[in-house]
């Protein structure tokens, strides 16, 4: 069984057709690739995978479930966690709350419980805050535990953000764009922490990204999309020298 | 012991506002203040888990005190009072001593249940959208008991003074007095208990960016339906209070101008601040009765005092803080979980 499988997907907003006939089959441990020019519809995949778009057309099925008509949370709880573009922590609450917050489908007691403090809430906290230490010492960010993440430089909310994603048990972890704005020495360090997760949890990781060092080097294989459309699949190697991928990046510096 | 300094204080502070009471030593109008500044800081506390901690803006908190205070005012004069409607009570009188907080408790309940009409709309409204939808429901809950003939109509209801006399007569000691102080202690202590759980953090999630909050595994419907229903739960155990201390209600206490009463106080204190809004609550009943020659005109200097606010400080006295995280030394005088 495949852990997840597109097909032919289509998402239209009024008449645009911003994804059309996406298919994908992911079959566990991969490390993979989407590209495409601004506007291509490869945050609105993304959408869709997780679960906050309904799909205009085709299928989603992940770990042998379709998740069309689930809520982004039971996606999230199934094992599919992503991070954002534009960064979206909750900026008012420390790093450790961002990650506690991210284990809510899996608290183990209920509001009556949070009343009463019962043995089930002690637990269930206890739980919690061993694994929010463990993700933050795995990630390197023990010491900004009680920071608020407006506080901390551009490269390191990137990484919380990737931590508080970890920290919901993924099977599958999409990355929209990790290396957008981040400098040079921030960019090598995060293809080291996107390899260091990929060999050492039991996970797969599709990445959107522009920067073609990130992608060359990170990716088994890569798809390239243009208006909603996949226009090339393949190694790192053959994506490169295609040239219908060239012309779709024509005049884009990142290549 | 040092660590329970505050504690201590507090608790022989409410035990000698107690006594005094009982012995005649501070007279019944200091006494009504004191009982209404408790009821207060349940209204001002529990439109902060909407307002504050989960950012949305509900406008109609009176209405669910309101429900609260019919519903257990209806609940004791059944049992317990002679009522021209209702006829004989059905209990012995003398019983309400020992039903009087469950009837409290029925009234929360009923109005958490009437919580869910604004907790449904809020899973596809937002912001102003969702505030027209709450002062809709707060005219519908006032409309829907005008029209109730049976419980007094606009006319008003009245009867839980004589249910608050037996209870007096059983064994005198000042029984509204107590409970509203049980009453405002039990709200603070379930909010925060809530608040600072991690599943109750949910909502300050959704309030920072409710799209991440799903994203991030939060059922962002369901904690909205407990975070109104716990608001609205606790505003009608503040109406069950007020009913049975002023021993009559009219539908017209509970209009706007009370939703909005609850709303300054919560913005006065500052959003997502529990020690925020039980000073603003104190601060507030306080200048209601200082303002109380003025009469009319006291209507005149709360909004403006609400535009300086706004104007000068719009985070509100402590804004999203704690009374301590301002002076972190309190924490050392004080346990509270
Ligand atoms: N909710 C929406 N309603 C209408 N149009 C949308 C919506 N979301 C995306 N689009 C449109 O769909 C197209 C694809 O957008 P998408 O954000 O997926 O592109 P992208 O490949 O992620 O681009 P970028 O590299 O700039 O992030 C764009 O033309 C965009 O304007
Ligand atoms: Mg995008």
């Amino acid at each position: 069984m495949s852990l997840i499988n597109i097909d032919e997907m289509t998402q239209r907003f009024g008449g645009l057709q911003a994804v059309s006939k996406f298919d994908m089959e992911l079959q566990g441990g991969e490390l993979v690739g989407l590209i495409g020019p601004n506007g291509a519809g490869k945050t609105t995949i993304f959408n869709l995978v997780s679960g906050f778009y309904q799909p205009s057309e085709g299928s989603i099925t992940f770990a042998g479930k379709d998740t069309r008509g689930l809520k982004p949370h039971q996606v999230t709880a199934m094992g599919v966690a992503r991070t954002f573009q534009n960064i979206r922590l909750w900026h008012d609450m420390s790093v450790l709350d961002n990650i506690r917050i991210a284990q809510h489908y899996r608290l183990g007691y209920s509001v009556f419980d949070s009343f009463l403090r019962t043995k089930r809430y002690r637990k269930g906290e206890e739980r919690i805050d061993s694994i929010a230490w463990e993700m933050l010492e795995a990630m390197d960010l023990k010491e900004f535990a009680h920071e608020l993440p407006s506080n901390l430089p551009y490269g390191l909310q990137r990484r919380v953000e990737i931590a508080r994603a970890m920290s919901t048990k993924p099977k599958l972890l999409l990355l929209d764009e990790p290396a957008a704005g981040l400098n040079s020495a921030d960019v090598e360090g995060l293809i080291t922490l996107v390899r260091w997760i990929h060999d050492n949890f039991d996970i797969t990781i599709w990445m959107i990204e522009h920067q073609m060092k990130v992608v060359m080097s990170l990716c088994q294989y890569i798809k390239c999309i243009d208006f909603g459309a996949t226009i090339a699949e393949g190694t790192p190697e053959q994506i490169q020298n295609d040239p219908t991928v060239i012309k779709a990046y024509l005049g884009d510096d990142n290549i | 012991m040092q660590k329970y300094a505050i504690n201590i204080a507090f608790f022989v502070g409410c035990l000698l506002i107690v006594l005094a009471a009982q012995f005649g030593m501070v007279d019944l109008y200091v006494q009504s203040v004191i009982m209404f500044m408790g009821i207060n800081i349940i209204l001002s506390s529990s439109l902060n888990i909407v307002n504050g901690y989960m950012g949305e803006f509900s406008c109609g908190h009176a209405a669910f005190m309101c429900v609260g205070a019919y519903v257990s005012s209806v609940v004791t004069v059944v049992l317990f009072a002679q009522n021209k409607i209702f006829g004989a009570p059905i209990l012995p009188p003398d019983m309400a001593v020992l039903f009087m907080p469950l009837a409290i408790l029925i009234g929360g309940l009923v109005s958490a249940v009437v919580g869910i009409l604004v907790a449904v709309p809020s899973f596809k409204t937002r912001g102003d959208y969702l505030a027209i939808i709450t002062i809709a429901v707060n005219y519908m809950v006032i409309s829907g008991i005008e029209n109730l003939e049976i419980i007094g109509g606009s006319r008003g209801f009245m009867g839980m003074k004589q249910v608050v006399y037996a209870m007096s007569d059983v064994v005198n000691i000042p029984w509204m007095m107590i409970w509203t102080i049980l009453g405002t202690v039990f709200t603070i202590w379930i909010i925060r208990r809530f608040v600072s759980s991690t599943y109750g953090k949910g909502i300050s999630a959704i309030c920072q960016d409710e799209i991440a909050a799903e994203i991030m595994s939060v059922n962002t419907n369901k904690m909205k339906l407990v975070a109104f229903m716990l608001s609205s739960g606790l505003a009608g155990i503040a109406g069950g209070l007020f009913a049975h201390v002023i021993g009559y209600v009219n539908p017209q206490s509970f209009n706007i101008l009370k939703s909005t009463e609850c709303l300054v106080m919560v913005y006065l204190g500052g959003m997502g601040s529990l020690s925020g809004s039980v000073l603003s609550a104190v601060l507030f009943t306080l200048l209601l009765e200082a303002l109380r020659p003025l009469q009319i005109v006291k209507w005149v200097i709360i909004p403006l005092i609400l535009v300086l606010l706004m104007q000068f400080r719009p985070e509100g006295i402590l804004g999203n803080k704690e009374l301590g995280d301002v002076f972190p030394r309190l924490k050392r005088y004080c346990r509270f979980k």
